[in-house]
C-alpha cells in the first residue's frame, strides 16, 4: 500500500524532470527565448517541487498514522462495548489487528469484530485520504514550479538553494538523533522519578528491581511505595560498572600503551604495516562474541584455575568479564596512543638524542610526556567504551548487584541491568522497566562528560603541535 | 658506579623497555589467535551432521494413500506410522524398551523428512529406498567423538544399550556424516540438530540493507554540507560536537532510543528488521560521516578552484567534482559502518530482535533475528550442540565481516587518488 504511493510519487516525479525539461525547451523553439541555464535544470526544478513536499508529506503520514488509527479504533471499540476485564487495550488492539490480517486464534468476542470493522473502514479512509492529499501536494508543487519554468526563471540557483537545504537538513539529523536520545531517555526517566526519589537511587545500596514488578505506577499505595523504594538504589551497578571497567583498563593501558609505543618508535616501517591491522581486527570482532568467549571459555577457565589453588571462585567472576573486555579495549589505546606520539614533533626526539639519551630514555622522559594530553584522552575514551560496553558484561558478568571489591566474585554492571529490565517486557508503566530508562540517562551522561573531555583534550593537543 | 657500569645499566633498561613493547605486541597478537582458535575449533563441526541410513518402504496403505494421489494427497498424509515401522526395521526386534530407544537416536522431525522426500519424489509410492535420516543430537555429539563413553551410565546422556545400537549401525556403515542443509536452511529450534540460522541470516541482511538505504545517503550529504557548504558559525559547530559525541555513545543508548520512539511512542512492529534497520542506521550515520568528511577533505581545493575556474557553480564543482574523487574513502567508511552495526547486538536485544524465531521471514516487516542476537541466543543454551552452532555462528559472522572489511580495504587503496 505505502509501496503504491511512494512509486506514485517516484513516476509523478520522473514524470515531471522531462515535462520540466521540454517545457524550457520549447520557450526557445515558440516563444524564441534565451535560456537562462541548461535545460535539464528546469527538470530538476520541477520534479523538486513536485517529490519533497509530497515525500515529507508521505513520511510524517506513515510515521503517525499508525498511532491516529489505534487512538479511534481503540476509543470506538471502548465506547461500544464494555471494557474486558483483564484485558489492557494494547491486547484488544493487537487482537483486533490479528483478526484483520486474518490469522486469529482464540476466543472472537464482539470487541474484536466491531473493532476490526472499524479498523478496516479507518485504514480504507486513510489510505483514501493519504493519496488525495499526497497527489494534491504534488501537483500544487508541480503547478507553481511549472508557472515559474514557463516565466524563465533561472532554474540553477533555485535548484541549489533547495539543494543547499536538502543537505542541511541532512545534517541537522545528527541533532535530532541527540534530541531523540535524550528526550525518549528523559520522558520514562521522569515518570520513574516521579515515583522513586532520584537521591534514593543515586545513592542507594540496594538494587532488587524485581520486587517492583508488574506494579501500575500510576497506583501504587503508601505501603507499596515503602516496600520498592529502597530496591532501586543504583551504587551497586556503578560500583561493579566501574570495578569491571577497572579491571579491564588495567589489561588495556600497559598492553595497548606499549604496544603503541614500539609500533610508533622501534618498529620498522613493513612490520608496523602488517601489525597495525592486526591488532586492530581485535576492535572490528563484534562484542557478542567476546561475550561467548568470557563465558564459554575464559569464566570456566578462572573457575578451576581458582578450584585448584583452593578458591573459590565464581563462573561470572568480574576477572573474566574485565579480561576479556580489556582484550577489546587494547586497539583503541594502541591506535590512538600510536597515532599521538607519531604527532609529537621529530625535533624533540632529536634535541634528546644530542645530548646523548638513549631511544628508550627520550621516549620516557621526552616524548611521552608531551605526548601526555593526547593519550590521557584516548584512555579516557577507551574508559568510556568500557562503561558502555553491553554484550561481554550480560553474557559473562553476574546478574545479582552485589557491593563488592573481591574480583572473584560476581557483579553485576549498568548496562547489563538495563537488558535485564527490558528483555520481554512491553508495557512501560512499571517502575521496574522505567528504571532502565533512568539508569540509560546516567550512563548517557557519564559517557557525554567523558566523551567530550576526551576529545577536547585530544584535539587541543592536535593544535599545539600542528 | 663506574662510567662503564652505567652505561651498561642504561643499556639494559633500552633493551628491557624494547623487550615491553615486544611482549605486549606478541601478547595482543596471541589473543587473537587464541580467540579465532578457539571459535573456528570449535564451530567447525556444525558444518556436518549425522544421519543413519534408512530402509524405508512407502507403503500406500500404511499412509491411507488413494490410488493415484495427488500431490496434496502426499502432503497430507500422517507419516508417523510409516517413519516408526521403517527405523524398527534398523534391529529386528519388537521390545518396546528397544523401540522408544531407537526413535531416540532419531531428530523429532524424521516423519517430516520421509515426507519431504516423497514430496519430492512421488514415483516411489509402493517402492522401497535407502533414505538418510539425520539423527538426534546426542548421536551426532557422539560420532563426532564428542561425548566421552567411558564414564559412568548414569552420567551419560547415551545409555548403554543405545551405545550397542549405535555401535552395531556403525559396523553396518550406515552412519554417516553428510553437510549439515539444516544449519543454512532452517530458522531457530530448541533441537540443536534441526536449528539453523536461515531467519536469522535474512534478519540481519534485511536489517543492514535498510540500514544502508538510511544512512548511507544522508550520511554523505550531511558531510558534503559540513565539509564544503557550511558557514564557519555556532550552529556548524554545533552540528560538529553532535556528531563526534554521537559516533562515541553507547550502542546501547541506540537500543534505548528505538524501544522508546520507535516501538513505544511510534508503534512500529516489534522484532523486526525494520525497527533494527532504523536503530542502526541511527547508530551508524555519525560512524559514516566522520570518514566521509575525511575523503571530502583530503581532496585537494586545486580541484574545486579549477572547477570554478572555467564557470562552473559552487554545487557543480562540489557534486562533479570532489565527490567523485572522494567516493572510495566515502564508500570504504561506508562499508566499515555496516559491519559494525552488521556486528551489533546490544540494540537490537532492547528492540525484541532475540526473540525465538522459527519461520524464515519474508520481508522486513516479519519478526526476525539476526546473526549477533542468534549468538546470544544460543549461548544460553548449555548443550554441546548449541555451543558448536554458536561458534559456527561466529564464523560465518567473522567471515562476513572479514569480507566486508577486505572490500573497503580494497576500494581504497585501488581507486583512491593520492595527491602528492
Amino acid at each position: 500500500m505505502n509501496l503504491g504511493i511512494f512509486t506514485a510519487i517516484l513516476l509523478f516525479c520522473i514524470f515531471s524532470y522531462f515535462f520540466g525539461q521540454t517545457t524550457a525547451k520549447k520557450l526557445v523553439t515558440n516563444q524564441n527565448l534565451k535560456l537562462k541555464t541548461l535545460p535539464t535544470y528546469y527538470g530538476y526544478f520541477v520534479a523538486l517541487w513536485c517529490g519533497i513536499p509530497s515525500l515529507i508529506l508521505f513520511a510524517v503520514w506513515s510515521l503517525f498514522e499508525p498511532t491516529i488509527i489505534k487512538t479511534i479504533v481503540v476509543g470506538k471499540v471502548l465506547s461500544a462495548s464494555q471494557i474486558e476485564a483483564g484485558l489492557t487495550t494494547n491486547l484488544i488492539y493487537q487482537k483486533i489487528l490479528s483478526y484483520s490480517a486474518g490469522n486469529f486464534t482464540g476466543d472472537l468476542t464482539d470487541t474484536i469484530k466491531i473493532g476490526a470493522l472499524a479498523y478496516a473502514k479507518i485504514t480504507s479512509l486513510a489510505y483514501k485520504a493519504k493519496l488525495a492529499s499526497i497527489l494534491s501536494l504534488a501537483s500544487i508543487g508541480f503547478i507553481y514550479a511549472f508557472n515559474k519554468v514557463s516565466k524563465n526563471n533561472n532554474a540553477r540557483n533555485d535548484v541549489e538553494n533547495i539543494l543547499k537545504w536538502l543537505l542541511f537538513s541532512s545534517s541537522v539529523i545528527a541533532i535530532l538523533t541527540t534530541l531523540g536520545i535524550i528526550f525518549s531517555l528523559l520522558f520514562e526517566s521522569i515518570k520513574f522519578f516521579s515515583s522513586i526519589n532520584i537521591f534514593d537511587f543515586l545513592f542507594g545500596t540496594n538494587w532488587s528491581p524485581q520486587k517492583a514488578f508488574v506494579r501500575d505506577a500510576s497506583a501504587i499505595t503508601a505501603e507499596e511505595y515503602l516496600e520498592i523504594k529502597d530496591a532501586f538504589g543504583s551504587v551497586p551497578l556503578f560500583a561493579g560498572t566501574a570495578f569491571i571497567a577497572l579491571i579491564a583498563m588495567c589489561v588495556a593501558v600497559p598492553i595497548g600503551l606499549f604496544s603503541g609505543i614500539y609500533l610508533a618508535e622501534y618498529a620498522s616501517y613493513k612490520s608496523r604495516r602488517t601489525i597495525k591491522p592486526i591488532i586492530e581486527i581485535l576492535a572490528g570482532i563484534p562484542t557478542v562474541v567476546y561475550g561467548f568467549f568470557a563465558a564459554l571459555t575464559v569464566g570456566p577457565f578462572f573457575r578451576e584455575f581458582g578450584e585448584s589453588l583452593g578458591l573459590n571462585v565464581s563462573s561470572e567472576s568480574a576477572l573474566a568479564a574485565g579480561l576479556v573486555m580489556g582484550i577489546m579495549i587494547i586497539p583503541y589505546v594502541s591506535s590512538l596512543s600510536d597515532d599521538v606520539i607519531n604527532a609529537v614533533p621529530q625535533s624533540l626526539r632529536e634535541g634528546s638524542y644530542a645530548v646523548g639519551a638513549t631511544k628508550s630514555e627520550t621516549i620516557k622522559k621526552v616524548v611521552f610526556p608531551a605526548a601526555l594530553p593526547g593519550i590521557i584522552g584516548s584512555i579516557l575514551l577507551a574508559v568510556s567504551r568500557a562503561i558502555g560496553e553491553t554484550m561481554i558484561v550480560v553474557m559473562a558478568a553476574g546478574l545479582a548487584a552485589n557491593l563488592t571489591i573481591n574480583p572473584l566474585e560476581s557483579t553485576t554492571t549498568v548496562t547489563t541491568q538495563i537488558v535485564m529490565l527490558l528483555v520481554g517486557d512491553q508495557e512501560f508503566d512499571s517502575p521496574k522497566t522505567q528504571s532502565a530508562f533512568a539508569l540509560g540517562l546516567t550512563l548517557f551522561l557519564v559517557t557525554l562528560v567523558l566523551n567530550y573531555i576526551a576529545l577536547r583534550v585530544v584535539k587541543k593537543y592536535r593544535e599545539k603541535y600542528d | 658506579m663506574t662510567k662503564d657500569q652505567r652505561i651498561k645499566k642504561r643499556h639494559r633498561a633500552e633493551a628491557r623497555f624494547k623487550l615491553y613493547g615486544l611482549l605486549s605486541i606478541i601478547l595482543a597478537l596471541t589473543f587473537v589467535g587464541f580467540l579465532v582458535f578457539t571459535i573456528f575449533s570449535k564451530g567447525s563441526d556444525a558444518f556436518s551432521k549425522t544421519t543413519i541410513k534408512v530402509n524405508v518402504s512407502f507403503n500406500a496403505e500404511i499412509l491411507s494413500l488413494p490410488s493415484n494421489p495427488s500431490l496434496e494427497d502426499i502432503q497430507d498424509a500422517d507419516y508417523y506410522d510409516l517413519a516408526l515401522e521403517s527405523i524398527n526395521k534398523l534391529l529386528l526386534t519388537s521390545n518396546p524398551d528397544d523401540e522408544k530407544l531407537l526413535k531416540k537416536l532419531f531428530s523429532p522431525d524424521f516423519d517430516l523428512e520421509i515426507k519431504n522426500y516423497l514430496v519430492k519424489n512421488p514415483d516411489l509410492i509402493n517402492q522401497t529406498q535407502d533414505i538418510n535420516l539425520t539423527s538426534s543430537d546426542d548421536i551426532d555429539q557422539l560420532f563426532k567423538g564428542n561425548f566421552p563413553r567411558d564414564i559412568p551410565e548414569d552420567r551419560r546422556q547415551v545409555n548403554d544399550r543405545q551405545l550397542e545400537i549405535f555401535d552395531e549401525l556403525v559396523a553396518q556403515d550406515k552412519i554417516q556424516k553428510k553437510f549439515n542443509n539444516y544449519f543454512f536452511t532452517n530458522g531457530d529450534s530448541r533441537d540443536p540438530e534441526l536449528a539453523g540460522i536461515g531467519a536469522s541470516l535474512l534478519g540481519s541482511f534485511f536489517s543492514v540493507v535498510i540500514c544502508l538505504i538510511l544512512s548511507f545517503p544522508i550520511a554523505i550529504l550531511a558531510s558534503i554540507y559540513l565539509e564544503e557548504f557550511a558557514p564557519k558559525n555556532k550552529i556548524t559547530d554545533f552540528i560538529e560536537i553532535n556528531i563526534n559525541n554521537l559516533a562515541a555513545v553507547p550502542s546501547i543508548v541506540y537500543g534505548l532510543l528505538g524501544l522508546g520512539i520507535l516501538l513505544g511512542f511510534m508503534n512500529f512492529p516489534r522484532s523486526t528488521p525494520l525497527v533494527a534497520g532504523i536503530t542502526l542506521a541511527l547508530m551508524t550515520l555519525p560512524r559514516i560521516i566522520i570518514p566521509c568528511r575525511a575523503s571530502l577533505k583530503a581532496v585537494p581545493p586545486s580541484i574545486r578552484e579549477g572547477a570554478l575556474a572555467v564557470g562552473a557553480s559552487k554545487f557543480q564543482s562540489v557534486f562533479h567534482h570532489v565527490v567523485p574523487l572522494s567516493l572510495p574513502g566515502t564508500l570504504s567508511g561506508t562499508i566499515i559502518g555496516l559491519a559494525q552495526a552488521l556486528g551489533e547486538t546490544a540494540p537490537l536485544i532492547l528492540i525484541g530482535m532475540v526473540a525465538f524465531v522459527v519461520d524464515i521471514p519474508g520481508s522486513p516487516i516479519d519478526p526476525a533475528s539476526s546473526l549477533p542476537a542468534q549468538v546470544y541466543l544460543w549461548s544460553e543454551s548449555a548443550e554441546r550442540g548449541f555451543v558448536e552452532k554458536t561458534s559456527a555462528t561466529i564464523m560465518i559472522l567473522l567471515t562476513f565481516l572479514i569480507v566486508m572489511n577486505f572490500i573497503a580495504v580494497y576500494l581504497r587503496q585501488k581507486f583512491e587518488k593520492k595527491w602528492n
